[in-house]
């Protein structure tokens, strides 16, 4: 089935370009990493994907459907540096947030609700933090617990943005774990993703950006040195001032 | 004692208290969104915004919230339309509409009543309380309360995660400006108490407090209703004890509630937060 299908997508902020002619489709039951340089529109296409900004031109269906139709069953784990952390919240009442998108107006989470995010703790190995607030966490215990909020919300398809910054070695070998577990049930799962060293180890897809889409397909097919040489040709340029060849 | 006994006998402070301990209630609920939201400053903005809504009203003989839900939230959307469609930034863009909006909201009262009225709008003066007052202040905290308790789960989310809540579809900018009509509503019902230059101090001293002292929302809620309350029955007892404005002495209680949250809180406050480096300091020395 087709997860994600994106046709000629432009986006721009106060005019300016960010991202142009981006054009993909993408198969459930894969997990995709979205990498490229800094600046080069990966947020903005999630937040794109997400209907979150609005486009200039393109067409976006996530599963046949727009994306208005089917928002529920897409769950969103934001950067880090997006969420005030001196919020006063619970890590269990931060985590029970997620079911908020399939409870109806005016409903309360109940029992089943708590049940639900004792056990997404659980999987994130963050169950004896649960009544800590959310601040007293380090980085890497921080991203698992909007992991589970994200599992909480039993979607289809997930988006993370940049889940590994500021995180420790344990918690990101926990978080890819569960990702590709996700993956292996069928779900989709999108990753921005800046470190280009374990791209190739962690995704199967890979989305390689840079204002316009340069590479897309299986590791094999983006990781040749032209496309990223041309994704990253600006970082590139010091090396060659200093005698590197890239 | 002579309070209580006041309390017994006068009518006028009965209504004083009811509505005082009613103001302290609905500014602290209310107040807990304003401060997480980070919408101090706009608070403030809008309960001056509401002057000019408030002459209006009189002008054409009707109730006051007409007119002030109209200024306010007229300079809610100014605001954010100059802080969008140029370089001029948010605070600056604040700063500019609600003065001008306060400016205008003084001109027309000068030029159709007497200069007590204005002072009464602007300091409140909880002694004179009508009773038909105090059943507006009474309704605007039904409606306040049970804004918070059915739309819990979407303000909290909101406050909390705003992209989150976008990408799920709730609508935020709704919700903004939902809270910019209730907030123009409080202020309202908080004139006569605390009057409209000091009703942002009722708004977020006390959820400032109850912020100091817990990390569960709901909590702080209640904490925060909780520090209203107490500030409006101990202040309103200073300015019948010893004549002075009731606003401004509600305020000052207020602000010593937060004053010791902010010394003393278990976890926030600025004394046990350093004895707590000066003990690390000496562990680590002494190893």
């Amino acid at each position: 089935m087709i997860a994600i299908s994106v046709k000629n997508l432009n986006v721009s902020y106060h005019g300016e370009e960010a991202v142009k002619n981006i054009s993909f489709s993408l198969e459930s039951g894969n997990l995709v990493g979205v990498i490229g340089p800094n600046g080069a529109g990966k947020s903005t296409l999630l937040k794109a994907l997400l209907n979150l900004i609005p486009k200039d031109k393109g067409e976006i269906q996530i599963f046949d459907r727009s994306v208005r139709d089917i928002r529920k069953k897409i769950a969103y784990v934001p950067q880090r540096s997006e969420i005030d952390w001196d919020f006063p919240i619970t890590v269990l009442d931060a985590v029970l947030i997620g079911t908020y998108p399939n409870l109806k107006l005016f409903q309360r989470p109940g029992k089943q609700e708590k049940a639900l995010a004792y056990e997404c703790l659980e999987k994130v190995g963050m169950t004896p933090f649960s009544n800590r607030q959310i601040g007293e966490l380090s980085g890497g215990q921080q991203q698992r617990v909007f992991l589970a909020r994200a599992l909480a919300q039993k979607p289809e398809m997930y988006f993370l943005d940049e889940p590994f910054v500021g995180v420790d070695l344990g918690s990101e070998e926990t978080i890819i774990h569960i990702l590709k577990e996700l993956r292996d049930s069928g779900k989709t799962v999108v990753v921005v993703h800046h470190d280009l060293m374990k791209a190739s180890t962690y995704f199967n897809r890979l989305i390689l950006l840079n204002r316009e889409l340069i590479g897309y397909g299986s590791i094999e097919e983006v990781f040749r040195p032209d496309l990223l040489a041309k994704a990253y040709k600006g970082q590139f340029a010091f090396m060659e001032q200093i005698g590197v060849s890239v | 004692m002579e309070f209580i006994e006041a309390l017994m006998n006068y009518e006028y402070m009965q209504k004083a208290l009811i509505t005082s301990v009613m103001v302290g209630i609905i500014c602290g609920a209310i107040g807990c969104f304003i401060i997480l939201r980070g919408m101090a400053l706009m608070g403030d903005a809008i309960s001056h915004a509401v002057l000019p809504g408030v002459a209006l009203s009189y002008m054409l003989g009707i109730n006051f919230f007409f007119g002030a839900v109209l200024t306010g939230v007229l300079t809610a959307v100014g605001i954010g339309y100059v802080s969008q469609n140029s370089r001029i930034k948010h605070d600056v863009s604040i700063g500019i509409m609600f003065t001008f909006s306060f400016a205008l909201g003084i001109i027309m009262i000068t030029m159709m009543k007497s200069s007590t009225d204005l002072y009464h709008i602007l300091f409140g003066n909880v002694l004179v309380v009508r009773t038909s007052e105090m059943w507006t202040t009474f309704t605007v905290g039904i409606v306040v309360l049970s804004a918070i308790y059915f739309f819990y789960k979407e303000l909290l989310v909101s406050s909390f995660d705003p992209i989150m809540s976008a990408a799920y579809g709730l609508p935020n900018r709704i919700i903004h400006y939902a809270l910019m009509i209730l907030l123009t509503m409080v202020t309202v019902a908080s004139l006569q108490t605390v009057g409209i230059v000091l009703v942002v101090a009722m708004l977020i001293t006390p959820a400032a407090t109850a912020y100091l002292l817990t990390d569960r929302l709901w909590i702080m809620i209640y904490l925060s209703m909780g520090f209203g309350v107490v500030s409006s029955i101990v202040g309103l007892y200073f300015s019948y004890m010893y004549n002075l404005a009731s606003g401004a002495s509600i305020v000052l209680v207020a602000t010593v509630l937060f004053a010791l949250a902010f010394t003393f809180s278990p976890k926030q406050g600025i004394l046990w937060r350093s004895m707590r480096s000066r003990m690390n300091r000496n562990s680590i020395t002494n190893n």
